[in-house]
């Protein structure tokens, strides 16, 4: 029995106006379907890794929940709050109970900033500490996330990029948050580093009881931390799974095509790598029928994939496809 | 045994830092050979000096701030890269030692056509004509698997992807067959399938061109698929070489071995991979101050005093056939060290 989710999203749709030309003059391009009816659940303590290539909508996802950017569709509910209705003073509360990560530890915190600074203001912002009190609780903070609480004085140019990270992690469990949004966190950093940090945030979420939305391109690190994977391809979520089952019997193509992409360190593995033809479509206008359906290396591929999208279905217990042939995975 | 192609012998390249709190050692003594038609992965994470190692094969470290010592070696083709007047060394650049850099967007220039940027080097090294260099710059589209080529050869960078740009980069680097290819960080920028696509790519052309690679990335899955042998780079120095097969499955320098163990893999099952994953303690160092002794032993588990203050040479290892697999480590000369250890 899974514990009840305690964040919901339910059709959630995010359009953007098409560019128009050369100095905003010109008819407006198509509009951009960034996010095209998305819904899952994060149970409480528990990770949705949610995973795709530059452009498929994961980050706006990420943002449009937290209310960073409007949605223009759908329902997303945190703890049962309704976070699309709320405005003003409650939206502002309910920010507390949710917080974001961002992928550049170089461009996420303020250069004029100290990392006292940065970490006492959203403690001001909510009313939760000042003076020695806020001293006290910033020193804890970056002792929690491994960096040693001289680290206070410093500004960030005097940081390494995962020193960096621990800060933006620590600014966002300043507040003492129930849900993060963790956007690339890790995607920046490199090998050794990154892995302390994934291990950090493994210890936190134990600790705290933290819930997460790992948005990540790479699949072998979303593999380490989720319970349960969505893949997004074009504004839309083509598998979702527990990742057991996912990781060990993706049912569309477009899942099996990413996992074999994905260079694995070791030169004696005899893997068939499937190399998708072509680029990601354009969300402005994309292909009709299955948005997959131009590249996809499936072997039944048919008329069907070109004119009737598929739906998003079950097709083992927990494990959702958008395909006509996830019953005949390749 | 072959001629090497590119021997390396005790590189060093220094910046005077802007601050003047001292000299950023970036390279500091490397050594390792390229031979024809193979290709060598160097392999270290940022800061560990193997972008300025490939500028420094070219020449292309800018002075001030940089400078390479004296001693230094670069021999390509037998000449000596670091005494080329510059006329000499125009001839070899470009023309028979290419590069491609990480990122299409930045390198290339946005105000020319594709067709122009690529046809450029065959003009100058090959004196070709403008119309038989267009003619080539589109049969090397056609090479990269540009589509449309003859209508794509008028386009400019900003009308084409990073995946599209990245084949622009290595159309333009190809054009006059060079002997060898050095291809620094060249999918990192890219989505993971376009990445296979490119790392496909220079794989079929080294074959039908028979060029050399020295493949420059931190990822250790890119090396594994593509590389013959492996240079493995921290804190500016080489810290281990083997064949590919041999590193993988022996990294003997604990760093190889620290590396080897944090990377997230896909090639395990979900039940093993949940849970702590290993890390290597600590950060690199600054290039301004390089730890004394080894410079690893500061987050090296294996590490005892002597390693604090001698540095290891590169030394043999016992099992492999001398010069095939070195390692700068002290633990090769006591190895029950590391059985020792829990």
């Amino acid at each position: 029995m899974t514990p009840a989710p305690l964040v919901q999203v339910d059709g959630l749709v995010k359009r953007f106006p098409g560019e128009r030309g050369l100095f905003g003059l010109g008819r407006a391009r198509r509009t951009v379907r960034a996010v095209d009816g998305v819904s899952f659940a994060i149970a409480a303590g528990q990770t949705l890794g949610l995973v795709g290539e530059s452009g498929c909508g994961k980050s706006t996802v990420g943002r449009t929940i937290l209310r960073l950017i409007e949605p223009d569709a759908g329902r997303v509910t945190l703890g049962g709050a309704d976070v699309v209705a709320l405005g003003g003073r409650e939206l502002r509360a309910l920010r507390r109970r949710m917080q974001i990560v961002f992928q550049d530890p170089y461009g996420s915190l303020n250069p004029r900033m100290t990392v006292q600074q940065t970490l006492a203001e959203p403690l001001a912002i909510h009313r939760l500490a000042t003076g020695l009190e806020a001293k006290r609780r910033v020193a804890a903070l970056l002792d929690e996330v491994g960096l040693d609480p001289a680290f206070a004085a410093a500004y960030p140019h005097e940081l390494s990029g995962g020193q960096r990270q621990r800060v933006g992690i620590a600014r966002a469990l300043s507040v003492e948050p129930q849900f993060l949004v963790l956007d690339e966190p890790v995607s920046a950093l490199d090998v050794s580093v990154q892995a302390q940090v994934l291990n950090l945030l493994a210890d936190l979420q134990r600790k705290r009881r933290l819930t997460y939305l790992f948005i990540a391109h790479d699949l072998a690190v979303v593999k380490h931390i989720a319970d349960d994977v969505a893949v997004m391809y074009l504004g839309k979520i083509v598998e979702r799974a527990p990742a057991t089952g996912l990781y060990a019997g993706p049912r569309h193509p477009y899942t099996t095509s990413l996992l074999s992409a994905v260079p694995v360190p070791d030169p004696k593995a005899q893997r068939q790598r499937i190399v998708l033809q072509g680029e990601v479509p354009s969300p402005a206008s994309p292909p009709a029928g299955c948005p997959f359906h131009p590249r996809c290396p499936h072997p039944r591929k048919n008329e069907r994939c070109r004119t009737e999208p598929p739906a998003l279905r079950e097709v083992a217990t927990g494990q959702f496809a958008a395909c006509h042939f996830a019953e005949q995975p390749m | 045994m072959t001629e090497p192609l590119l021997r390396v012998r005790d590189l060093k390249t220094y910046f005077v830092t802007e601050q003047g709190s001292g000299t950023a050692r970036a390279v500091d003594g490397v050594s390792f050979d390229v031979y024809p038609g193979e290709t060598l992965g160097v392999v270290g994470e940022s800061g560990c000096g193997k972008t300025v190692t490939s500028l420094s094969i070219l020449r292309l470290i800018p002075e001030p701030p940089g400078h390479i010592r004296p001693g230094s070696f670069i021999e390509f083709e037998g000449r000596n890269l670091l005494t080329l007047a510059p006329k000499e060394l125009r001839a070899v650049r470009g023309n028979r030692i290419a590069m491609i850099f990480q990122e299409p967007m930045t390198s290339l220039n946005p105000v020319f056509t594709v067709g122009h940027q690529i046809a450029e080097a065959a003009i100058v090294h090959q004196s070709l004509s403008r119309r038989a260099a267009r003619a080539r710059a589109i049969e090397m589209l056609t090479l990269v698997g540009i589509p449309d080529p003859g209508e794509r050869v008028d386009h400019y960078p900003h009308q084409m992807s990073g995946g599209m740009r990245q084949r622009v980069m290595i159309a333009m680097a190809l054009i006059c067959h060079p002997q060898l290819l050095i291809a620094d960080e060249p999918t990192t920028a890219l989505d993971v399938t376009i990445q296979a696509q490119i790392l496909e790519l220079l794989d079929r052309l080294q074959r039908e061109l028979g060029m050399a690679v020295m493949l420059i990335t931190h990822d250790l899955g890119v090396v594994a698929g593509s590389a013959d042998r492996v240079v493995v780079m921290y804190a500016g120095q080489v810290v281990e070489q083997a064949s590919t097969g041999e590193l993988f499955a022996r990294p003997l320098h604990p760093y190889t071995e620290g590396l080897l163990a944090s990377v997230p893999r896909l090639d395990t099952r979900v039940s093993q991979v949940r849970g702590r994953l290993h890390s290597i303690p600590g950060q690199v160092p600054a290039a301004t101050s390089w730890p004394a002794g080894c410079r690893f032993h500061p987050r090296c588990p294996y590490a005892w005093d002597r390693c604090a203050v001698e540095e290891p040479p590169l030394l043999d290892s016992a099992g492999a056939e001398a010069g095939t697999h070195t390692v700068r480590c002290w633990l090769l000369t006591e190895p029950e060290r590391r059985e020792r250890h829990p």
